[in-house]
């Protein structure tokens, strides 16, 4: 027991210390290396709270894809950073109450549990053991029937988010060449050459 | 048919599988490899290697410092000055080649009258320094004598040509 | 105190043998197919490869490795000290971690996870986070340029090899390795699920930066993309990264496709108990067979041009392995092969 207990302060030290690191290190691609490990060690987390699923898919969506991304735009952008945070001391007010709105939250939620243990049952689905079915299993049990409705509806907000995207961005080019690979690719010998014998003085 | 032909072949990749066939084919072939410093290819007699001065039989250097590989040498590679020796015969007291401005072109043993410089068959004269590839005479009547043999050979084969 | 040792120094110990077992040989492994790399290179352009280092060159690896220990590690100024080492440190690093799920034989395997499949695939996607780092902290627009080229590339591919992964897991029903394979007692994935296959091993040839995807370090262009400013053993690390990170997607091809440690026939010297005898064996052959493949390609096929890598893997690659998913899940689903 007393390794998970090392183990789950290391990790929520270490995240609480690179989340801090994210606002207070100057070099913007730093802020995003702290962030991955701020990932990271939330992914630790996971897996001691025996969520193993969890742990992994925030390692490959977050880290793997979401966070490359934002490596990617912080390394091309070429923002003078320290200009941009000459101003942010005025957000400071709507940042804090942000914050207290969350910390608020947080109390009210963990307050319900410790108050009323009967909320417990009321809110949560009947889960299966976590001793019969691996957490993937019982993940993908509740995902696709208590809250397919949820679930469903969250992946048509993110389609339609992607089409506006494609949408805004694309633009047809009437005025370039365009490269047909399947043209290219079909073409044959026979399609374009053929031999000819020629004789001399005689030509084609 | 000529669609569905198409649409087979690309999605059958045949092109890739040819391809791979081919190169698997010619992992089995027999290598065309020198093995270099072991092996060597054939050189021509002709070849314009490392530069070297020649004696004749009897020991007497051939070069009589009549400047004309100094003066032909496109690159000024050559340098040379010349005085009487004891026994009046003109020889010369230093003849310098700069084998690192040196082109290879064998001018100069075109031009030597004597065949006393000329460029012998030895390419593999690679030094650790520059200075080394600075040639003073001495080195260059070594090299003749170490390689009088095969430049002497090469010089016969190749006499009725010229 | 007893309880101690038991319960905690015995466990730490045991492991730690275990990490050494499979890392040493890994090692090896990496170091000689850099060997095998040239001399198969050197086959296929009617070569002879190193042949002077020891018998046949054998001990060219060694030769190599000691020369680039003994070299300088140079960091160029306007480098970002820090991370411009830590990024060979993480590529070497994550090629190795990922050992930690392969199954070798049924129970042969460091830690038998439930979501080990999840585990390599995280492993793998966090590859393109050395290259990144590495182009950015050199400060040099080749190696920034090879970066940026590696990241879109990598992403790109995961998500086909994402489909790919799902619907030999649709096949196979569990997320467990070990799992994995035993399903596979019947038939190896690599024939019902044949095209399937095929673009999987593309995907890892871009995943890994192997030719003909090699576009991050294209040397035509970048000089040597992202590691340019590397040297001596920091430049080694990067080596060992992709050349430990292809062993480690040819065991993963051979785990998903291949069906790992078991025989290719159910025949006598092979069952039973001579069975685990064989395991080890067959899961070389298999890995070798397919890193043999990886080889093959680069001696077979010439770079992609950018665009046309992209197109492969957006417009072709990730249609195509969505269909196939859904063609499978289909097909489970109507004959009832589902696994319980």
């Amino acid at each position: 027991m007393i390794v998970q207990a090392i183990c789950f302060y290391l990790f929520a030290a270490i995240t609480v210390a690179s989340g801090v690191m994210v606002i207070a290190a100057r070099n913007p691609v730093h802020s995003v290396l702290f962030l991955i490990l701020a990932f990271f060690n939330a992914a630790g987390l996971f897996v001691l709270a025996g969520a193993e699923f969890l742990a992994l898919i925030l390692v490959i969506v977050y880290v793997g894809a979401v966070a490359v991304l934002f490596l990617f735009v912080v390394m091309m952008l070429d923002i003078n950073f320290v200009e941009l945070r000459q101003g942010a001391l005025q957000y400071l007010p709507v940042g804090a109450l942000v914050g207290l709105v969350l910390l608020v939250e947080l109390i009210l939620v963990f307050g319900a549990w410790v108050a009323g243990p009967e909320v417990a049952q009321s809110i949560a689905a009947p889960l299966p053991l976590a001793t019969n079915v691996t957490n993937t299993a019982a993940l993908g049990q509740l995902l696709y029937t208590r809250y397919v409705y949820v679930f469903q509806a969250s992946g048509m907000i993110l389609l339609v988010a992607m089409v506006g995207a494609i949408v805004l961005t694309l633009r047809a080019r009437t005025d370039v060449r365009k490269q047909d690979i399947n043209v290219q690719v079909g073409r044959r010998r026979a399609d374009t050459l053929e031999i000819v014998k020629v004789r001399p003085r005689q030509g084609v | 048919m000529a669609f569905l032909d198409r649409g087979a072949r690309a999605v059958l990749l045949s092109e890739l599988a040819a391809g791979l066939w081919l190169t698997l084919r010619h992992m089995f072939k027999t290598p065309v490899t020198v093995n270099y410093p072991y092996e060597k290819g054939p050189l021509s007699p002709r070849f314009r290697g490392e530069h070297a001065l020649r004696r004749y039989p009897n020991g007497e250097e051939r070069c009589i410092a009549c400047k004309l590989c100094e003066a032909v040498c496109p690159a000024l590679a050559i340098t040379i000055e010349a005085e009487p020796r004891e026994d009046g015969s003109r020889r010369t007291t230093r003849y310098d080649i700069d084998m690192t401005k040196c082109i290879y072109c064998g001018f100069c043993q075109e031009a030597c009258p004597v065949d006393a410089i000329v460029e012998g068959p030895n390419f593999e004269f690679a030094t650790e320094t520059r200075e080394e590839l600075f040639y003073d005479k001495a080195k260059l009547l070594t090299n003749g004598d170490r390689w009088e043999a095969e430049i002497a050979h090469n010089l016969a084969i190749d006499a009725p040509y010229r | 105190m007893a309880d101690f040792w038991q319960g905690y120094a015995l466990p730490v110990v045991i492991t730690v043998a275990e990490i050494v077992a499979i890392i040493v040989p890994l090692l090896v492994a990496i170091a000689y197919l850099t060997y095998a790399e040239r001399k198969v290179l050197a086959w296929a352009q009617l070569r002879k490869g190193p042949n002077v280092v020891g018998p046949f060159g054998l001990l060219q690896p060694i030769a190599d490795g000691a020369k680039l220990l003994f070299k300088e590690t140079v960091i160029p100024s306007g480098a970002n000290r820090v991370v411009f080492l830590a990024a060979p440190i993480l590529t070497f690093s994550l090629s190795l971690m990922a050992w930690a799920v392969i199954p070798f034989d049924k129970g042969v395997v460091l830690a038998n996870i439930n979501v080990g499949i999840l585990y390599l695939f995280a492993i793998s996607s966090l590859g393109v986070y050395g290259i990144v780092m590495a182009g950015w902290s050199s400060n040099s627009k080749y190696a920034f340029l090879g970066a940026l080229r590696s990241a879109a590339q990598m992403v790109s591919y995961e998500v086909s090899m994402g489909f790919v992964i799902v619907t030999v897991l649709l096949c196979a029903g569990s997320l467990n390795l070990t799992a994995i394979v035993e399903a596979q007692r019947t038939i190896w994935y690599a024939i019902p699920l044949l095209p399937m296959f095929v673009v999987f091993f593309i995907s890892v040839l871009a995943e890994t930066n192997r030719s003909p995807f090699d576009l991050p370090e294209g040397e035509s262009e970048l000089v040597a993309g992202f590691f340019v400013e590397y040297s001596a053993m920091s430049f080694a690390l990067f080596y060992l990264g992709e050349y430990g990170s292809m062993i480690l997607m040819s065991a993963m091809t051979s785990i998903l496709f291949l069906g790992g440690w078991l025989a290719p026939f159910n025949l006598e010297p092979f069952t039973g108990l001579a069975a685990h005898l064989w395991a080890g064996f067959w899961f070389a052959l298999k890995v070798a067979l397919v890193l043999f493949c990886f080889l093959w390609v680069r001696a077979t096929v010439p770079r992609f041009r950018y665009d046309q890598l992209m197109r492969l893997g957006w417009k072709v690659f990730l249609p195509f392995s969505l269909f196939w998913l859904v063609l499978t899940a289909g097909v489970l689903v109507t004959t009832g092969w589902l696994p319980k």
